[in-house]
């Protein structure tokens, strides 16, 4: 690992200060970021540690009935509030369906957001890769990519976003409060992750000292909670990252579907909203035909980007397994192996 | 540029002076204080060997830096025992041939150690494979380790009773 110059401000105005340098990185748990470090991938010149700053590690209900989650809050206790995992349970399933344990309880709120994608390329440095080294090439497109995108990718990245927690986040228009040099400014969780395009290294909008202060859901976002659900599939029953996800919420009145979110997981760049799929589901009953016609439309554009053909026909499985659960109601209590597709089998035996 | 820095280990107040902030917490514990019962295996948040307390909650003590951990409470499997007396979860680990290696041992503990304080999985078998995913047995001792997890948990809840009782 390169050395680092190390500060560790008091204040967020401080913080922003000292991140503005060249090459500065903000440092939170760095469950990530010391592996990416570790492994040469990224070599910041200066941490500024802002594990201290205050107030940014709190859970507020906000009287208009939304919720405020300060970047500090670790995943682990957001996940376990019983208020927030009632109110939100397929945030809380998506969180409990990441990583382990131990990362849970370390990594923070504002880091997952910025966690930089698992693709092999781009964390092996001898490999060519535009998100690492911005012209240099990618050695996905012709190497080993049966896990890679099939949404919104390019020429130049064909990485996906390996959030689970963003998935369902973006389906209930969740909002990134960011401090920066010039002040406060809110921007949605949608449009906060950037396509790749020609500049896949360029993979959120915020600028040189900007800091994730808090993440917002609306009030809406909890009329939700009695039809809502994250699957994932994964290539081992736990502590994977997901192959294809996706995060479904409904709001079902006389038998009929008055409101429907839909986002997926592990297929593009960034966490993508099914905005088109959402306005299928509107207004219709909750059934497979339904179901699938949504399906359909949420893929409508995929394209393999190597030999991953086999992920847009599963992510319209996972898309249609996903509904028909939340349809099915949110459980009482979130399974054992939270967001897995299996799971809700009777019978199935996990990990025996 | 130098770092001093403060942490109790084990109820053990420990002053460090770190020449260079690259230091993790992992590295601390076993190449400054000598407390090589934490085991680095991967090193990159993976297998979890190197599973420690702080603040009474079970991290990766590899992508941790010890700079950053200044004032924390660490506990480490050196801190569990007492004296001669094995902690419930060492004990059960050993009735239920719950290692073979022995090298993922120190941090499949203190995972448990964790995962019961915690108090999500309840004796729910699925829940504590779940629980305990985060650590990695090459050998494969996984069924022994559930068993285990689940049989230091019990005793651990009729010793707290005794103790209300």
């Amino acid at each position: 690992m390169k050395n680092f110059d190390y500060v560790r401000p008091s204040t967020v105005s401080e913080a922003i200060a000292a991140a503005t340098e060249p090459d500065a990185a903000y440092l939170a748990a760095g469950t990530n970021l010391l592996d990416l470090m570790k492994g040469g991938v990224v070599h910041p010149n200066r941490l500024v540690d802002v594990t201290r700053l205050p107030g940014l590690d709190r859970i507020e209900h906000l009287p208009d009935g939304g919720v405020r989650i300060g970047a500090l809050v670790r995943n682990a206790d957001l996940a376990h509030d019983p208020d927030f995992a009632r109110s939100y349970p397929s945030i809380a399933e998506a969180l409990l369906s990441g990583a382990s344990a131990q990362l849970r309880n370390a990594a923070t709120v504002g880091g997952n957001l910025l966690q930089r994608t698992r693709c092999s390329y781009f964390y092996d440095v001898a490999s060519a890769c535009n998100k690492r080294e911005p012209g240099s090439g990618c050695d996905a497109h012709d190497g080993e990519n049966r896990l890679h995108a099939v949404l919104g990718w390019s020429e130049a990245c064909i990485a996906t976003h390996p959030s689970d927690f963003c998935v369902p986040l973006v389906a209930l228009d969740a909002v990134v409060e960011i401090e920066g040099r010039t002040g406060r400014r809110e921007v949605a969780l949608e449009a906060f992750h950037l396509p790749p395009g020609d500049t896949p290294e360029r993979e959120n909008v915020l600028e040189p000292g900007d800091l994730i202060v808090a993440l917002r859901l609306p009030s809406e976002a909890r009329s939700f909670s009695a039809h809502a659900r994250y699957l994932k599939v994964r290539e081992r029953t736990s502590y994977a990252f997901a192959v294809v996800s996706a995060a479904a919420a409904l709001r079902i009145e006389g038998g009929a579907i008055w409101d429907a979110r839909l986002a997926l997981g592990g297929v593009a760049t960034k966490p993508w909203r099914a905005r088109a799929a959402e306005k299928i589901l509107a207004g219709c009953n909750p059934d497979l035909a339904t179901f699938r016609a949504a399906a359909e439309t949420a893929l409508a554009d995929a394209k393999p980007s190597g030999n991953n053909q086999f992920k847009i026909a599963l992510a319209r499985r996972i898309v249609v397994r996903a509904l028909t659960l939340a349809a099915a109601g949110t459980p009482r209590r979130i399974p054992a192996l939270p967001a897995s597709p299996f799971s809700s089998i009777s019978g199935a035996l996990h990990g025996a | 540029m130098s770092f001093s820095i403060s942490l109790t280990v084990n109820g053990v107040r420990r002053d460090v002076e770190l020449e260079d902030p690259r230091v993790t917490l992992l590295d601390l514990l076993r190449e400054r204080l000598y407390l090589t019962g934490t085991k680095k295996g991967c090193d990159r948040g993976q297998c979890g060997a190197c599973t420690v307390l702080v603040d009474g909650r079970r991290i990766n003590s590899c992508l941790a830096l010890a700079v950053s951990h200044d004032g924390a409470d660490v506990l480490t499997i050196e801190g569990v025992a007492r004296g001669d007396l094995l902690h419930p979860v060492q004990a059960a680990f050993i009735a239920h041939d719950g290692l073979q290696c022995g090298f993922c041992t120190p941090g499949q503990i203190m995972s448990a150690i964790g995962l019961i304080q915690e108090a999500q999985a309840g004796d729910d078998p699925e829940r504590i494979r779940e629980g305990m995913s985060g650590n990695l047995c090459r050998c494969g001792a996984y069924a022994g380790i559930t068993e285990a997890v689940l049989d230091a948990q019990k005793s651990l809840a009729e010793a707290s009773q005794r103790r209300s009782a």
